[in-house]
């Protein structure tokens, strides 16, 4: 059996944190360059000229992309013949995301939810275990901003509600958002399977790269013509009207009860940051 | 076109502008957020005075990221200005003219605003790396123990903003979609 140590898990979780708050993915880079050349409204092409730049700026300035550089959520994909050693789990992610925001200037967000006092070092994070075949240890990190995450929802629609009910939804969920969340957005839904389930699957959806259709072909047309539909809604780049409202839509499934059709949407802000290692 | 403004603003630059209109503003901004905002609202019910004076001033509504060693401030974009609604009113009817966030706000803060001549300015959300570079002075001036919700004075230079909702109520949030709606 491999043996990793929780320092190690520590390391990782701390530089996949700073990364993912500087460096965008070329994915969500080259979605915005389209955009901006497609956009018809003269404030919206000049929106997307701004994110496009901001990039540039954060680069250059080491500044993170955004100020909210969220909460910490933590995927493990573990392989089950994998040992760790040295400690608990997840107080080494806690210890990762704790370094990473000092040594990476990043906002201290977290705070308690009712008496709303911080914890002064964006612990804990919210950790996603996974177990695996196998013996390598898969870590992401996707630091989440509230002003996208709050405009998430969920519901349990009925079966006779059908694809019309979850394209209705959708639709509704992203027009009540306008500009809240930061368009162009990325907006990730999980069908099927439970509540909870239908949550997770719709936050793992945005870990795809962006743009990237489902491999199922029934699935990748669903999600072209809920895309159509958003950029149809004329909402556009920070809600001021265009044609750019959503750059991607991604759709994951999970078999679900003859009595229920859950349906859960994590909607993204263009600022679409993930960071991967494999161990 | 791009017309300058700047903090302070006399009403006559406010009255001047029209929702859609890309700015640049130049001035000072107090900076506020959730906890801040809850905070005044609750010295203004006990009677206590603000620490600062909001007659004719500006808030960026902004919780900025730790400076690094030398810097003047992190990342500072803006964060949604509806969460704000419920305490905003009150701060217009205190002089408060220009308020710096991003997406929708309510109709009677939009009512508040008409009332008191007042403009709503939106910058680009997530740009808050580009927005450091026009921040050129920054310092604590209220609510420390708030942390990154404290209440900062800026001092900026050219910071690029468009009009989002004007002092007669026209509302950019309304009108941009309905134009562009298919």
């Amino acid at each position: 059996m491999r043996e990793i140590n929780t320092s190690v898990i520590a390391q990782t979780v701390e530089q996949l944190y700073i990364q993912a708050c500087y460096h965008i993915g070329e994915d969500v880079k080259n979605l915005l360059d389209k955009a901006r050349k497609t956009e018809e409204s003269p404030v919206g092409k000049w929106i997307l000229q701004q994110l496009l730049d901001n990039i540039d700026a954060s680069h250059r300035e080491q500044l993170p992309l955004c100020q909210d550089t969220g909460m910490a959520v933590v995927f493990i994909e573990l392989g089950q013949d994998v040992h760790i050693t040295g400690g608990s789990l997840t107080e080494a992610v806690n210890e990762g995301v704790r370094r990473g925001c000092r040594k990476g200037y990043l906002r201290k967000s977290v705070l308690s939810p009712l008496k709303r006092e911080n914890t002064g070092d964006n612990t804990p994070a919210v950790l996603h275990l996974e177990l695996t075949e196998g013996n390598r240890v898969k870590i992401t990190v996707s630091p989440k901003g509230f002003g996208s995450e709050n405009m998430s929802r969920l519901a349990m629609l009925k079966p006779a509600d059908g694809i019309e009910g979850i394209k209705n939804f959708v639709l509704d969920t992203v027009v009540r958002a306008g500009a809240n969340p930061c368009p162009p957005i990325i907006v990730g839904i999980g069908i099927g399977g439970t509540m909870e389930k239908a949550a997770f699957l719709a936050k793992k959806a945005l870990l795809r790269e962006a743009g990237r259709p489902n491999p199922d072909p029934d699935t990748a047309g669903l999600e072209r013509e809920i895309l159509h539909n958003i950029n149809a809604t004329g909402i556009g780049p920070q809600g001021m009207g265009g044609r750019n409202t959503a750059l991607a839509v991604h759709i994951d499934t999970f078999p679900t009860h003859l009595a229920g059709l859950p349906v859960a949407v994590n909607i993204q802000c263009h600022a679409a940051r993930h960071a991967q290692k494999v161990i | 076109m791009i017309k300058k403004i700047t903090s302070p603003a006399s009403e006559e630059q406010l009255l001047s502008l029209n929702a859609g209109d890309i700015v640049q503003l130049t001035g000072i901004l107090l900076t506020g957020r959730d906890a801040a905002h809850k905070r005044m609202v609750e010295y203004l019910d006990h009677g206590i005075p603000l620490p600062f004076d909001l007659n004719n001033q500006g808030i960026y509504y902004t919780g900025p990221c730790p400076a690094r060693p030398g810097r003047i401030i992190g990342s500072c974009g803006p964060t949604t200005g509806s969460r704000m609604d419920s305490y905003t009113p009150r701060l217009l009817n205190l002089g408060l003219k220009i308020m710096i966030g991003k997406g929708q706000r309510s109709p009677e803060v939009i009512q508040a605003m008409i009332r008191n001549k007042a403009v709503y300015l939106a910058a680009a959300g997530g740009a808050g790396a580009l927005i450091a570079r026009c921040i050129k002075k920054a310092k604590v001036l209220a609510f420390e123990d708030l942390g990154p919700e404290a209440v900062y004075r800026l001092e900026v230079e050219n910071l690029p903003l468009i009009v989002a909702i004007d002092s007669r109520g026209n509302n950019l949030h309304e009108l941009g979609p309905a134009r562009y709606k298919i």
